[in-house]
C-alpha cells in the first residue's frame, strides 16, 4: 500500500499483493520481484506475509495471539505518532512521503527487512510454546538473568525483582520468553554498529522527519507535547491489536518509564541521520521558523521582553554567523560542523543580548532599572522605559506560578494503564489482581479529592506564557522601550553598559567531557541564574545546556579579543 | 549526567509521596487523597528492596486520610482495611491489630472483638511462627475485652443484689469471661513489655477472686524483673496494691522509694512525704525531707499547696526541736542559688497571695525559715496577712521573731 514506484509495464501505482508476498500492479498484472516481507502500517494477520525468518510455520498461537516482531511495534508506534502529529497540523507529507521512506530505509539499513537475509541468522525465537534450553548452554550469550539485570536507559523496568526471582525458578524447564518472536534477540545481541530501535529513537525519528519538511515545531516543544499527552509515547502500545501480544522481555522494549530528555533524542537523531545515509536537508534560511532570528522572536514575546531587543538578537546572529545557511542546515555525518539545537541557540543568543546590555552582575540591571523608573516616574509621555526591576517582578510572579503547578502534575503523572503487563504467564493473576486493587483505590480515595476532577488535558499550544498590551497593569513590556539603556555614538546606538563578562574564559573539550562548560549556579550572579532559569523552564531542559550555548556564543563574539590572550580575568571591555 | 535529571517513575512517585506528607501535616485530607490516588499505582511496581514499600506506605497514609476526612464513613474505612489485609501476609496481623483499635476508637466493641477472634485464627504457613507476638498481642486484646465483659457483668451482678435466678446466668457468664480474660492476659504480661492496662485488669480480676498471692507476684515481676523495660507505673501498681492490702510502711516505702529514684516529680511523693515524716526511723525522716524538696524543683509542683504544707511542717518541726537543721542545710546548699527566684520572688508573693492565701501561707512558713524574715516573700506576704488580720499569719510574724531561723547565710 505504501509502495510508491511506479510500474515497469503500465507506470501506474497502484500495487496489490500476491500471496506468496509478492507485488504485482492492477493495472496490467505485472508480478515484481520485490516482496514484502514486513507487514503494512496496518496490521495484516495474515503469517504467509510475514517471511522474515527460516521455517517458522506457526499459525496463530493457543491464547489468540500471532507472531509478530519488534520493529512491527516500532511501525506501530511510529504510525500513531505521525498521527498525532497530523492532528497538531503537521503536513500530511511528513507521514506518507518522509517518515515512511525514512523508517523504511532504517529497516533496510539494519536488515530487519526489506532485504534477503534479514541479520536473524539464528533467531531462536523463544515463545511460549517452545522450550528451548539452548539459553543457558551457549557460553557466548549473556544469560538472560543478566540481561533482565541490565540497566538500560530507556527501559527501566529491571527492578522487577519478581521477575528476575521467576526467571531463577524456571531457568530449567521453560525459558523466558517474549510475546514477539525476536524480543529476546533484540535485546541481546550486541546491535551498536546496527543502531537498535528503542522508544526515545521513535521521538528522534519524528523530529528527523519535522526537520526535513521544516515544520515550525522546536525539539523541546516536541518534547514537551509527549509530556502533556498530545503524542502518544507512554503507553502507545495499549494501541497494539489484541492479537499482538506483549509481555515479558517485550515490556523492557516497549514501556518507557521515564520522560526522553532532550539531549538524548537529539544525539541519536544526529546518529540516526548518518546512519541512514541521508543527504544533506533542505537548507534553514531566513524565513524559516528555525532560524534564530524568528526563534529569537518568538522566544522573546514568550519571556515578556521589549521587542527592540529583536534588533540586538538580530546584529549578534549576523556578527557570529549563526544565520547562515550552511552552519543551521543539517549535514547527516559531518562530523565538523557543530550540531545546531535552534531552540537552545535562540535562547542563548537572548541572554547574550541581555548581558551585553544589563551586564547582569546583580548590580548595573538594578542600578539602570532606578533610572529608568525615575524617568517613567516624571515623564510619562512617549511610552514607559523598560524597568528591569518591574519585569523581574512580573516574571517571576508567573514562572514561581507555572513552575508549581508542573511540579505538581510531575507529581501526579499516571505512568500505567489499563493494559495488564506481565513478564510471565505464572504471575499473570498476580498483575490482574493488582491491577484492580489499583483501580479501587483510585476510585475510593478519588471520591475523597472533592471537586478537583482529572483536569482534561490543555490543548496544546505553543506558548507557555503570554502576555497581552491590552492589560492595564504594565504586566506587558513588548513595547517598553530600550532607550534607559542604550545611548548613540556617531550615529549608531550602542549600550550605556560597558562592560561584559565571561562566562568561562576557557572551553571544555566537548569530546572528552560532553560539555563546553560546567555549571554551577553558585559561582553566577543571580540575576544571570534567573534569566537562565526562565528559559530553562519554557524549554524543558536543564540550565547548564543553555550555559553551554552561551559560551559558544561568548567565544565567537569575542574570538578576537580572546585569541590576543588579554591579562584581565574575566571582564572585557567591549 | 542527563540521567539524573530524567523524570522516571520512581522520582514521579517520590515527589508524589512528599506532597502526600506536606499535605498530611497540614491536615488537607482532600488534598493528601487527590494525590493518594496518583500514589497508589506504585503497587505494580516491585519495591522489594526497599525499606518501606508502597503497600505499606499506601495503608498508612489511607488510614490516616479515612480516619479523618469529613465524608469518609466507617464503612468505606472498614472496606478498606479489608483490602489492605490483602496486600501483605508479613502485615496481616498488624493491619488487624490497628483495625481493631480503630473500631474501638469508634465504639464497635463487638466488630473489634470479632476481628480479633479471626485474626486469631488466622494461620499462614511459616508466617505464623514468625509473628508470634502479634498472635500474642491480638490475643491480649481479645483478654482485655473479655476483662470488659467480665466487669460488665460484675457492675449487673453487683447493682441487683440479691434478686435470685437472673443473677446466676449473670454469675456464670461473669465467670466465663473471667477465665477467657485471665489465659490471655497472663501470656502476654510474661513477656518483657510495657503492659499497664493488662496488668491492671489482671490484677483486678485476681484480687475480685481472692487471689492475692498471684497478683502480688505478678506486680513484683512487673516492676522487678530488670528484663522488663524500666516503668514508673509498675511500682506505682504496686504501691497501689500493697496500699490496699494493709500492707506493713517498710513494704509501702520500698516500693516508693524507685519511684522517687525514677520520677521525683510524681505524685505520689507527697504520700511518700507524709509516711517518711511520721517514720521513728531518723533515716526515714531525712529521706522524707529530701523527698519533698526534690518535688518542688519541678515547675509543676509550684502551685501545690499540699506539696507546701508537707514542707513546711516538716521544716517548722525541725526548726522548732532544734535538731537536724543540718538536713535543711544540706537540702538547701543545692538550691540556694534558685529556689529565690524560683518560688520567693516578689512577684509570685503578690500572686500567690492573691489567688490562693494557703499556698501563700505554706510559702511564706518555708521563705521565713531558709531566707529568713526580711526576704521579700515573707515580708510582702505576712504585711498582707496581717493587714487583713487573719489570725495564721500573725502566730507566723510571732514564729519567725521567737525562732529567728536562717539557714541561708
Amino acid at each position: 500500500r505504501d509502495f510508491n514506484e511506479r510500474c515497469a509495464q503500465c507506470s501506474e501505482v497502484n500495487w496489490g499483493l500476491t500471496d506468496g508476498g509478492r507485488f504485482y500492479c492492477r493495472s496490467c498484472h505485472n508480478v515484481t520481484e520485490r516482496t514484502r516481507e514486513v507487514v503494512n502500517t496496518d496490521f495484516i494477520t495474515n503469517s504467509r506475509v510475514q517471511t522474515i525468518s527460516k521455517g517458522l510455520k506457526k499459525q496463530e498461537k493457543t491464547d489468540g495471539g500471532c507472531e509478530w516482531y519488534i520493529c512491527e511495534g516500532f511501525q506501530l508506534v511510529l504510525k500513531k505518532q505521525v498521527e498525532a502529529l497530523e492532528a497538531l497540523g503537521v503536513c500530511p507529507q511528513m507521514k506518507d512521503e518522509i517518515l515512511c521512506n525514512f523508517w523504511r530505509c532504517y529497516l533496510q539499513k539494519s536488515k530487519q527487512a526489506y532485504c534477503k537475509r534479514p541479520a536473524g541468522e539464528t533467531v531462536k525465537a523463544l515463545s511460549v510454546c517452545e522450550s528451548s534450553t539452548d539459553v543457558d548452554s551457549d557460553p557466548e550469550r549473556p544469560s538472560l538473568l543478566h540481561l533482565l539485570s541490565l540497566s538500560e536507559s530507556e527501559g527501566d523496568l529491571q527492578t522487577d525483582c519478581s521477575f528476575v526471582s521467576s526467571v531463577s525458578k524456571v531457568s530449567e524447564s521453560t525459558s523466558v520468553y517474549s510475546g514477539s518472536v525476536d524480543g529476546s534477540l533484540y535485546l541481546m545481541k550486541n546491535q551498536k554498529e546496527k543502531l537498535r530501535m528503542t522508544m526515545p529513537m521513535t521521538l528522534s525519528f519524528c523530529y528527523l522527519a519535522l526537520l526535513w519538511v521544516r515544520e515550525p515545531i522546536t525539539l523541546s516543544e516536541l518534547l514537551r507535547f509527549v509530556v502533556e499527552g498530545h503524542i502518544p509515547y507512554l503507553n502507545v502500545f495499549q494501541h497494539f491489536p489484541e492479537k499482538m501480544k506483549l509481555c515479558g522481555l517485550d515490556l523492557k522494549i516497549f514501556c518507557v518509564e521515564s520522560w526522553p530528555v532532550y539531549e538524548e533524542v537529539f544525539n541519536k537523531m544526529h546518529e540516526l541521520a548518518a546512519f541512514l545515509d541521508l543527504p544533506r536537508f533542505p537548507d534553514i534560511t531566513e524565513s524559516c521558523f528555525l532560524h534564530p532570528d524568528m526563534l529569537c522572536m518568538k522566544y522573546l514575546m514568550e519571556a515578556n521582553l521589549p521587542d527592540e531587543l529583536h534588533n540586538w538578537t538580530c546584529r549578534v546572529v549576523k556578527k557570529i554567523g549563526i544565520g547562515e545557511v550552511d552552519f543551521l542546515t543539517l549535514m547527516p555525518g559531518n562530523k565538523s560542523t557543530r550540531k545546531v539545537k535552534y531552540d537552545v541557540l535562540a535562547a542563548a543568543v537572548i541572554v547574550v543580548v541581555l548581558k551585553l546590555l544589563f551586564l547582569l552582575d546583580d548590580h548595573y540591571e538594578w542600578l539602570l532599572s532606578e533610572f529608568a523608573e525615575e524617568r517613567n516616574k516624571n515623564n510619562t509621555e512617549g511610552g514607559p522605559y523598560f524597568e528591569f526591576k518591574k519585569w523581574y517582578e512580573v516574571v517571576k510572579h508567573s514562572l514561581d506560578v507555572e513552575q508549581k503547578k508542573l511540579d505538581e502534575e510531575k507529581a501526579k503523572y499516571l505512568w500505567r494503564c489499563e493494559k495488564p503487563l506481565f513478564y510471565s504467564v505464572k504471575n499473570k493473576s498476580k498483575v490482574l489482581k493488582r491491577r484492580q486493587m489499583v483501580v479501587n483505590l483510585q476510585n475510593q480515595f478519588g471520591k475523597l479529592s472533592g471537586s478537583v476532577q482529572h483536569a482534561e488535558k490543555p490543548n496544546p499550544s505553543s506558548f507557555q506564557l503570554s502576555w497581552s498590551e491590552e492589560n492595564t497593569d504594565g504586566s506587558c513590556f513588548h513595547g517598553h522601550s530600550l532607550k534607559g539603556v542604550l545611548q548613540e555614538k556617531s550615529g549608531l546606538l550602542t549600550a550605556m553598559n560597558p562592560d561584559y563578562w565571561l562566562c568561562t574564559v576557557k572551553l571544555c573539550n566537548e569530546k572528552l567531557c560532553g560539555h563546553l562548560a560546567h555549571y554551577r549556579e553558585v559561582e553566577f550572579p543571580q540575576s544571570y541564574h534567573f534569566v537562565l532559569g526562565l528559559f530553562s523552564f519554557l524549554l524543558r531542559i536543564q540550565p547548564s545546556y543553555i550555559h553551554d550555548e552561551v559560551c559558544m556564543i561568548e567565544h565567537k563574539l569575542f574570538n578576537k579579543k580572546l585569541c590576543k590572550k588579554l591579562k584581565y580575568n574575566t571582564v572585557l571591555r567591549k | 549526567s542527563s540521567n539524573e535529571h530524567k523524570l522516571n517513575f520512581k522520582k514521579s512517585k517520590e515527589a508524589c509521596l512528599s506532597y502526600i506528607q506536606d499535605a498530611l501535616l497540614q491536615k488537607q485530607w482532600k488534598r493528601a487523597a487527590e494525590f493518594l490516588t496518583c500514589y497508589v499505582e506504585s503497587l505494580e511496581k516491585d519495591y522489594s528492596r526497599e525499606h518501606i514499600g508502597p503497600s505499606e506506605m499506601i495503608w498508612r497514609i489511607g488510614t490516616e486520610i479515612l480516619w479523618h476526612h469529613s465524608q469518609s464513613r466507617m464503612k468505606e474505612f472498614n472496606c478498606f482495611m479489608e483490602q489492605m489485609k490483602t496486600l501483605g501476609v508479613k502485615r496481616y496481623l498488624k493491619v488487624c491489630l490497628e483495625h481493631v483499635f480503630h473500631l474501638l476508637c469508634n465504639g464497635q466493641i463487638d466488630e473489634a472483638y470479632q476481628n480479633l477472634s479471626l485474626a486469631e485464627s488466622w494461620r499462614c504457613g511459616e508466617q505464623t511462627a514468625i509473628q508470634d507476638k502479634e498472635i500474642k498481642l491480638i490475643q491480649a486484646y481479645r483478654g482485655l475485652l473479655d476483662y470488659c465483659s467480665w466487669s460488665k457483668q460484675k457492675k449487673i451482678l453487683l447493682e441487683h443484689g440479691d434478686d435470685g435466678f437472673a443473677d446466676l446466668a449473670v454469675e456464670q457468664e461473669m465467670h466465663s469471661y473471667f477465665r477467657k480474660a485471665a489465659v490471655n492476659l497472663k501470656e502476654i504480661i510474661k513477656i518483657p513489655g510495657v503492659w499497664d492496662v493488662f496488668v491492671k485488669c489482671y490484677v483486678d480480676l485476681l484480687e475480685f477472686y481472692g487471689e492475692h498471692n498471684e497478683a502480688r507476684q505478678v506486680l513484683n515481676e512487673y516492676a522487678y524483673n530488670s528484663k522488663f523495660p524500666a516503668n514508673p507505673n509498675a511500682h506505682v501498681y504496686l504501691y497501689q496494691f500493697l496500699k490496699r492490702q494493709g500492707e506493713s510502711k517498710k513494704s509501702l516505702i520500698s516500693a516508693l522509694k524507685i519511684l522517687h529514684d525514677i520520677v521525683p516529680s510524681h505524685e505520689l511523693m507527697i504520700d511518700f512525704n507524709t509516711i517518711l515524716q511520721k517514720s521513728k526511723k531518723r533515716k526515714k525522716r531525712q529521706l522524707g525531707l529530701e523527698v519533698i524538696f526534690a518535688a518542688l524543683d519541678y515547675s509543676g509542683w509550684k502551685e501545690n499547696a499540699k506539696a507546701w504544707s508537707c514542707l513546711s511542717r516538716q521544716v517548722k518541726q525541725i526548726v522548732i526541736s532544734e535538731k537536724h537543721l543540718d538536713w535543711i542545710k544540706q537540702e538547701w546548699n543545692s538550691r540556694k542559688d534558685w529556689w529565690p527566684d524560683f518560688h520567693f520572688s516578689r512577684y509570685l508573693a503578690k500572686r500567690n497571695w492573691q489567688e490562693n492565701k494557703s499556698l501563700s501561707y505554706e510559702k511564706a512558713l518555708v521563705a521565713g525559715i531558709l531566707l529568713g524574715k526580711d526576704c521579700k516573700y515573707f515580708k510582702y506576704v505576712s504585711h498582707q496577712g496581717c493587714k487583713a488580720r487573719l489570725k495564721r499569719f500573725r502566730m507566723l510574724k510571732k514564729f519567725m521573731t521567737r525562732h529567728n531561723p536562717r539557714i541561708c547565710g
